[in-house]
Parts: structure tokens; C-alpha cells; sequence
């Protein structure tokens, strides 16, 4: 609930006192009257969060600002806005920082409702509605493996601390407020609800990990409706990188379980791959009638392919007349120099020779970890700073 | 009008658990809480749950461990059952899908923790309270057809029948401002503690005493209230909880000469004494100017000393704490810490099946609740156990007690007197205090005399500002006049709980005149089993609490003197 706000914060420790505006987007629906914009200035040293700001206005200027917050340390996943429209946390944001990426030419710090739910009040929004309808789709419980055993079950100790990135989420509900694929198509499952997914697939105690995976895989709504953009890891402020997770379910499904699923997604990463690795640059021309048609030349020529080829025909169209593309590039792969090609190749080599398939988890591998001694192949640790961040090995490979 | 076997208000560990059980027994369960159950303040809790699962352990030597750590004042039957019971209980949360981490065995791995004479504690990386909690919620998810949720309920008054019975609860739906009476067989306190009494603390803004305000109102015995636990490493920056597990898995507590100085309070223990004694240890260390920091208002929690491999996969929350919240990179330079408040050992008093004395039909468990297995002090690792056991046997035994019933009859009239009530302070005048700076004058005065030290002056002092304050929060006024998510409203009704609590602490606290567990009183420096080895019971009598005292109860071991 957390109805009271707090009117100033504690003893003075870092910096000096500034002020700093907050514009806040409000929306009351008793009034029936459209969203408006309301300002306050608040006063509180910078390293302060901008939740601090908004229980601040709230709590000397206008106790109606409708806010949801409770442990006010990015642990309860309450507070879910957005801020100069990046999804986040408020109480996870520092005022400094907020009015250093203000967009508005004076430092304001726009905070608004999250996106992709409708508003119930000001800064409120309807997480049943969306989030955790999603949330149940994706059948969020563990169902166990029999037998149960007398004690607890013995597995792996990477396999817990490799959960624990899933685990992680807190509902905030930050990465599906800007999803994009969620924009355009509503039905997405989405980042939150495909993470909790992978908690039970990457769990060695669940019976299901086919059968949930088949499901996701064969859902046009499902794990191949995402289309990479990063929106969702961006986002979340736990480090749990939804996307990483999605295309973790993906390489379980198509690599581990060779499920090839009715959307062609499975083989759409397939002939993204082969592509890459046969031509050192993606032929775009070439992967629509192979996800269709399978995953060689001759896919062009299966029945499928000829049929999406013909469905495609106005959007190819228009991107001939738009000289999105040439015919020559059409027909032509890119060219590219030999001895570029030979890295390229090298990278597959590398990673195919790999006996496991080294998935990267922040549980695992920190932010700076020294490199493994003599492990030449050891991964980039992801950049310092830059949580949730992870290098991922080729998202369709 | 929702009408259950069993009402849970609620929804954190005890909450959910309480009701996974019930429903189980074959009742019909209703939860209800004025946040979504995720957003419980459970998930705040970071390090583990202790179990003497290991089979060189004893559920005995975690009995004595605890019994030790409440400096005699808790209750030993209690504590022989939660101990007891929590090998399989943590077993169950395991069977359910809770991550729990593992050896290399691939067994559960269990850390080291406060006062405790062995690796007990079992956890998720530092998110072990938010994992179970998600994991609780995904039964819930599972078992919709038998629990009904209430989530964003915002409960008002507990109902009695004419002869005290507790029969159900009036409640506000947060979301479109209904009130609406809920009737039950039973009802279930499960919501939690009343931190924000203390400015700062390491608790949610939701922990506002609510149950425990609730409960005494309607006659309820409140028990061993002046424990308020004071946990050793907080942020100075803003109160953040930095969890016990670091300390658990190495890190040292140094003063600004760089000492760890703990070898002179507890040098056995060192930092893994209980929480009261390092607590007092630090604020000893900070008051005899050792501190660090601008003020010297400080100490340093170092935990470079940890493998920063470890650090990355055990402690990940507090790295990104320190870096997101204080700027300082935990793996490479200590952070400073100082005591905070951080939990209520005491709570509705309840016997070992979350029973209320005096109060049929109503039961509590949890933080809201007083067993008493934490007694004047709560070692670290045990709240999360206690929410379990004590809410699972709380659903148990109201599935049973419901089992014979009919459902009672609940008249209108305490809906209608809440409703009334609400109307009430949304109309007033603006011409009192804001809620807040009631609000913010509690927090700061308790902090200030109801803290790691206490002394007479002091606490008639905190006496009187409540007193005052509870009177100025019947003119104060909110600003929101809507009924859609009126949160300002709540909180006034929050501000009133807390004031109950608040006023019972201090009561406590001046009646117990002796230094034991959290309680230490400066001009009653030793701990005297003669006079004070018995709890402090207050109930309502027309406006304020009247003391009473109660027996501990002793089962295998005698008090004796505590080291560490």
C-alpha cells in the first residue's frame, strides 16, 4: 500500500540537498477526465531515488498521487513506472541521474504510468489484466518429477544457481510495459511471463520441460514471437534478461528436443545459422523461403515456401519500388572478403567443438571475473556496469 | 458477501502458507491483502531458513541455539515444534520448487548464520525470501479453485459476535473503494510486523502494524512488544538491509581503526554472535567514537575478505545494493553499516497452534504474531521458519475447528461504523497535521529512545509524544477525496495501527526494567531472571494497555549466562 509517504529521509549523509521537478502523469478515472500533466518540486540530495521524490510530493504537496511501493530497494516490485520514458523501477532510480536523461531541454523528470497495461489510477496500472494473466499461461508451477523423493532432490549445483537468474524477477512488470512485440501483437506471452517459463524448464525437478517447451514453441504467441530487441533486458532491473531467457527456451527447444514447431521458427533459426556460417553475412533473400521451405537450397522449391513467397509478394513489392532492396542483392549473396569469411567460420568452429553449450548467467559468472587460467576460449565477461547484459552466442544459432 | 471457513489476512509467508494448508485440510480458504501477495515484505527477507537438516545436526542443538538467542525469554514448547518441524518443512518447500542451492553433492547447502553452533541455513543466493514467497504464490496460482484471492484489500476492523468470538472482518477494495464484510469461521492474522513505527528501518512502508492493532483492539493480548530487534548491518546511507549471510559467509566488522572488534564482545562468535549482542556491540563502538565515516555514525562491513566468485553467486543482491544504493562496490571495498530496525519479536500472543488467548475463532502467525519462539531476541534465519511452521499449523488447526461449524451470522454494523469512519476523515477540515509529519515525528522519537539503548528519560519521553501524536491524528487530514486506490485515506487508518503499536512498544519497554535481549536498559544495565524472567502482556483497557505477566515456559533448558 504504502498510503503514507514520507516527508523527508533520514539523516544527511552524501551530498547536499537539491531540487529537482517532477512531472507526473496523472490520471483520475472519477473525474472522467483526460490524463494531465502535474508538477512538483521536491528537495532531497541527488543520490536519493525518484520514488523518494514522488513519497515526497506525495507526502507534502498532494497526498492523492497514486503510486504503488512498499520496500523502496528494488525487492518488492511495486513500483513499476516509467521515467523520461524508460521503464524501471522509481525507487531504483536515482534523482540525478533522472534529470541528467531528462528530455524535455530543462532537467524535469517525467515520470508515467507503465506501458502496455491499462492506467487504474495516476502512476497505477492494471497488472492482472495483462502481467499475471500471462503469468498463468505459461503454467507457473513446478510439476514434480515422480517419484518425490523422501529428502530433497539430488541435482545438479549449477542447475539451482542457474535458475536463480529467472528466479530473480520480481513482477515489476518493467520489461512488458515496453515490449514491442507485446505492442503489436497483445497475445505476446511476453518477457516476464516467458522468463517464469524458463525457471521450470531450466529446473531439473520438473517433469514437464517437453511438453512446456512444445507448447511455447508450437504457440504463435509464444517463445518465437519475440524478435530480439533487447527492450526487455534493458529494462529489467534484476539482471534477469528476459530475452536471454526466451532464446535459452528456444535453443532447449529446437537444439535439445528438435522440436520444429508450425510458426518455423525453429527453422528460421536454423537457416539463419546456416546462412551466417556458409555466406559470412546473412543472405536476407534466401532465409524467408527456408524457414518455410527447409533449411537448404532447395527449400525454395517446397510447397510452403512457395506459398509464403507468394503471400510475401506486396510487401516484396514495395520494398523493390522503396529500394529497400536490389534485385541483384535479391538474387546475389553478400560478398564478403576471404579471409573475413575464414573468422567468421572460425567463431561456429569454436563454439560448435564446444562440448557443452556455455550459457552465460550472472549467478555464475559475476561481472568481472578474472579469466579461467589457460582457458583461451572463455567468454567476455560482460561489460562492468551494465547489469543484466549479457553477450549472448548468435540468438538464432 | 464472501463467507470462508477460513480467512487469511495477509499474504506474505504465513499468509500464503496458512492458506496453502487450510485448503489442503479441506476448508475453504479466502487470502486477502492490501498489496499483492508478491509484494509481501517476506520478499525482503535475504539470507536462508534454518533447518537441522544435516544429519551431524540436532533440531535440539537449533533449540538451544534459539533458546540461547532469546536470552531465556522465549517459550520452549514453542520452540521444540518449530525446531522440530523444520527439516520437513523445508523438505516440502523443496518438494514444491523452491531453488534452493546445493552442494557439490548436489544436496542442500547450508550456510553459516548468527548464533547458531552450525551450518543451518538453507537458501536461494540472498533472495531466499522472495523465492519461496514467488514459490508460495505459484500454489496459490495452482490452487485457485480452492483459495480465493483478495489481493489489494485493505482490512479495517476485525467483527466479534456477541461473545467475543471473532467471526470475520470488514474490508475496503483498494481498487474501487467497496466495503464489504467477509465472514469467517476463522480468521488468520498473517500481515506482518509495524517497522515503520522507526524511522529508518529496513521494513516495507507497508509494515504498519495493522493485525496487531487489529487484534488488540478487539481484546487480543499483545506479548513481549518492548523486543524490537535492531539487525547489526543496515546502510548508513538510507537503513537498506545488507543481509546476515555476508557476515555468514566470512565478512568482518571493522571500527575506524581498523579492528574487528567484536574479538572484545563475543570472542567466540565474533560477528556471528546473535544480532542483539553485535548490535550493541556496534553502537557501543559508535558512541565511544570508533565509528566511521563523516560522523562517525558507522562501521565497516568488510566483505572483500569473501571470494568474489562466491560474492557473485551467494550474494548477488547486496552487490548490486552497494553499487545501486551507496555507490560502493562491495567486492572491492568494505561498505558502511550501522544497526537498524529491522523486526518486532513480539506481536498478538498465540499458543503453539497460532491460537489466540481470550479470542475464540481468531489465530495469528508470523511477524504479526507472538509465539513466543523468538523471545527478546530473534536470531537470524528464524523469521522465515517461523512464518511457515506457525502458519501451516494456524490453517491446520482453523480447517479442523471449522469443520464442525455453521458459518455465523455477521451484522452490518461495524461495516456500517467503518464506513462511516472513512467518510468520516476524508471529509475533515483541513486545518490539523498531514498524516506524514505525524508520521515522520513517530518514526524519528521511537528511533530515538526506543532503540539499541534505552533509559527511563528517554521512553516517558516517547510515552508522551505518542500520546500527543494520537491525538493530533484524529484531526489530521488527507488530501484525496476519490475512492479509486484513496491510498492517502489508508493511510490514516495505517497511522492509527501504527500508534497502537507504538504506544504498547513503549509501555513494554518502561515496564521492563531489566537488560535482556533487545531490551537493554542503561539504568537497568543487568539482566535479572529473579523479577524479569517472565513476558509482559498488555490488553486494551478503554483507551490504553493494561500490564499483565505471564509464564515462560521451560522445557529442557535452564537460564543461564549468555556468551558468545
Amino acid at each position: 500500500m504504502a498510503a503514507i509517504a514520507d516527508s523527508d529521509q533520514g539523516p544527511e549523509t552524501k551530498g547536499a540537498m537539491q531540487e529537482f521537478t517532477l512531472r507526473i502523469r496523472r490520471f483520475n478515472p472519477e473525474t472522467g477526465e483526460a490524463p494531465y500533466w502535474d508538477e512538483h518540486t521536491i528537495e532531497l540530495e541527488p543520490h536519493r531515488s525518484v520514488l523518494e521524490g514522488l513519497l515526497q510530493a506525495k507526502g507534502r504537496f498532494d497526498g492523492s498521487i497514486g503510486i504503488r511501493c512498499s520496500c523502496k530497494a528494488a525487492i518488492c516490485g511495486s513500483c513499476g513506472v516509467r521515467i523520461n520514458g524508460q521503464p524501471g523501477l522509481a525507487c531504483h532510480t536515482h534523482l540525478d541521474k533522472a534529470a541528467a536523461s531528462s528530455q524535455t531541454g530543462d532537467g524535469v523528470i517525467v515520470v508515467e504510468p507503465m506501458g502496455n497495461m491499462p492506467v487504474i489510477k495516476d502512476l497505477i496500472v492494471d497488472m492482472d489484466a495483462v502481467h499475471w494473466k500471462k503469468i498463468a499461461r505459461v503454467t507457473p508451477w513446478l510439476i514434480n518429477k515422480e517419484p518425490v523423493p523422501e529428502r530433497e532432490y539430488v541435482v545438479d549445483r549449477e542447475s539451482m544457481v542457474d535458475v536463480t537468474q529467472a528466479m530473480a524477477c520480481i513482477q515489476c512488470g518493467a520489461c512488458v510495459s515496453d515490449c514491442l512485440s507485446m505492442e503489436v501483437d497483445p497475445s505476446f506471452i511476453g518477457p516476464a511471463a516467458l522468463a517464469k517459463a524458463y525457471r521450470f524448464v531450466g529446473d531439473p525437478r520438473d517433469d514437464q520441460q517437453f511438453e512446456r517447451l512444445k507448447d511455447l514453441a508450437e504457440d504463435p504467441a509464444g517463445i518465437y514471437d519475440c524478435t530480439h530487441c533487447f527492450k526487455c533486458i534493458e529494462a529489467c532491473p534484476k539482471g534477469v534478461a528476459p530475452m536471454n531467457q526466451i532464446m535459452r527456451l528456444r535453443r532447449r527447444a529446437g537444439n535439445d528436443h528438435g522440436i520444429v514447431d508450425r510458426n518455423n521458427g525453429a527453422r528460421h533459426e536454423s537457416a539463419f545459422g546456416t546462412l551466417v556460417k556458409q555466406g559470412g553475412l546473412l543472405h536476407e533473400a534466401e532465409l524467408l523461403p527456408r524457414s518455410y521451405g527447409g533449411d537448404s537450397w532447395f527449400g525454395k522449391f517446397a510447397p510452403p515456401a512457395g506459398l509464403e513467397l507468394i503471400d510475401s509478394l506486396p510487401v516484396i513489392t514495395r520494398a523493390l519500388l522503396r529500394r529497400k532492396v536490389t534485385p541483384k542483392a535479391a538474387l546475389f549473396p553478400h560478398k564478403l572478403a576471404k579471409a573475413d569469411l575464414q573468422n567468421v567460420q572460425r567463431i561456429f568452429e569454436a563454439i560448435e567443438e564446444k562440448e557443452d553449450r556455455h550459457e552465460l548467467n550472472l549467478y555464475i559468472t559475476g561481472y568481472d571475473e578474472e579469466p579461467a587460467a589457460g582457458g583461451e576460449h572463455s567468454q567476455a565477461a560482460p561489460e562492468q556496469g551494465q547489469p543484466g547484459i549479457e553477450p549472448e552466442d548468435s540468438p538464432t544459432r | 458477501m464472501p463467507a470462508h471457513d477460513v480467512l487469511i489476512i495477509g499474504a506474505g509467508l504465513a499468509g500464503q502458507r496458512a492458506a496453502l494448508a487450510a485448503a489442503e485440510a479441506g476448508a475453504t480458504v479466502a487470502i486477502l491483502s492490501k498489496v499483492h501477495p508478491v509484494r509481501s515484505h517476506s520478499v525482503a527477507a535475504a539470507g536462508g531458513i534454518n533447518a537441522a537438516i544435516n544429519p551431524a545436526d540436532d533440531w535440539r542443538s537449533h533449540a538451544y541455539d534459539t533458546v540461547k538467542g532469546s536470552d531465556f525469554l522465549g517459550d520452549q514448547d514453542a520452540i521444540e515444534v518449530m525446531c522440530s518441524e523444520a527439516p520437513e518443512e523445508v523438505l516440502h518447500l523443496e518438494h514444491i520448487g523452491v531453488t534452493f542451492h546445493r552442494n557439490e553433492t548436489g544436496h542442500l547447502d547450508l550456510r553459516a548464520f548468527g548464533g547458531a553452533s552450525m551450518k543451518r541455513t538453507a537458501y536461494v543466493a540472498d533472495i531466499t525470501g522472495q523465492a519461496i514467497l514467488h514459490v508460495l504464490y505459484e500454489q496459490l496460482m495452482k490452487h485457485h479453485e480452492t483459495v480465493d484471492r483478495y489481493e489489494e484489500w485493505f482490512v479495517t476492523s476485525l467483527v466479534q459476535s456477541e461473545d467475543g468470538t471473532c467471526i470475520g472482518a470488514v474490508a475496503r477494495d483498494i481498487r474501487t473503494g467497496t466495503m464489504e464484510n467477509f465472514t469467517a469461521k476463522n480468521v488468520i492474522l498473517a500481515s506482518g510486523g509495524a517497522g515503520q513505527c522507526f524511522k529508518p528501518t529496513t521494513n516495507g512502508l507497508i509494515c504498519t502494524g495493522d493485525g496487531i492493532a487489529q487484534a488488540y483492539r478487539i481484546g487480543a493480548p499483545l506479548m513481549d512488544m518492548e523486543m524490537i530487534q535492531y539487525h547489526p548491518t543496515t546502510l548508513v546511507e538510507n537503513g537498506f538491509l545488507i543481509t546476515e549471510g555476508a557476515r555468514g559467509e566470512g565478512a568482518h566488522l571493522l571500527n575506524a581503526a581498523g579492528e574487528r572488534f567484536m574479538e572484545k564482545y563475543a570472542p567466540n562468535k565474533m560477528e556471528l554472535a546473535s544480532r542483539d549482542v553485535v548490535s550493541r556491540a556496534e553502537q557501543t563502538e559508535i558512541n565511544e567514537g570508533r565509528g566511521v565515516g563523516v560522523n562517525g555514525e558507522g562501521i565497516y562491513l568488510d566483505i572483500t575478505v569473501v571470494p568474489k566468485k562466491r560474492v557473485h553467486e551467494a550474494l548477488r543482491e547486496i552487490v548490486n545494493i552497494g553499487k545501486d544504493f551507496a555507490g560502493v562496490d562491495i567486492t572491492a571495498e568494505p561498505i558502511m553499516i550501522r544497526p537498524g530496525q529491522h523486526y518486532i519479536m513480539g506481536g498478538v500472543k498465540t499458543d503453539i497452534w497460532g491460537r489466540v488467548p481470550g479470542v475464540e475463532g481468531l489465530y495469528a502467525a508470523g511477524e504479526v504474531a507472538c509465539v513466543s519462539v523468538h523471545g527478546g531476541n530473534r536470531l537470524g534465519a528464524n523469521s522465515l521458519l517461523d512464518t511457515l511452521i506457525f502458519g501451516r499449523r494456524a490453517g491446520e488447526d482453523a480447517a479442523k475447528r471449522a469443520a464442525g461449524m455453521t458459518m455465523p451470522e455477521v451484522p452490518d454494523s461495524r461495516l456500517n461504523e467503518d464506513v462511516a469512519e472513512i467518510d468520516s476523515i476524508i471529509a475533515r477540515e483541513k486545518t490539523g497535521r498531514r498524516i506524514s509529519e505525524i508520521k515522520d515525528e513517530l518514526g524519528t522519537e521511537l528511533n530515538q529512545h526506543v532503540a539499541v539503548f534505552r533509559e527511563e528519560e528517554g521512553l516517558q519521553q516517547s510515552r508522551e509524544v505518542v500520546k500527543r501524536l494520537k491525538e493530533e491524528a484524529k484531526t489530521a487530514y488527507i488530501d484525496d477525496r476519490g475512492t479509486v486506490f484513496n491510498q492517502d485515506v489508508l493511510g490514516a487508518i495505517e497511522l492509527g495501527y501504527m500508534l497502537d503499536c507504538a504506544e504498547c512498544i513503549v509501555e513494554a519497554a518502561i515496564e521492563r526494567k531489566e537488560s535482556r535481549g533487545a531490551q537493554f536498559r542503561t539504568d537497568y544495565p543487568e539482566r535479572n531472571d529473579e523479577e524479569w524472567l517472565k513476558h509482559i502482556d498488555l490488553t486494551l483497557n478503554g483507551d490504553g494497555p493494561t500490564v499483565s505477566y505471564s509464564e515462560v515456559t521451560f522445557t529442557q533448558w535452564q537460564p543461564e549466562e549468555r556468551k558468545y
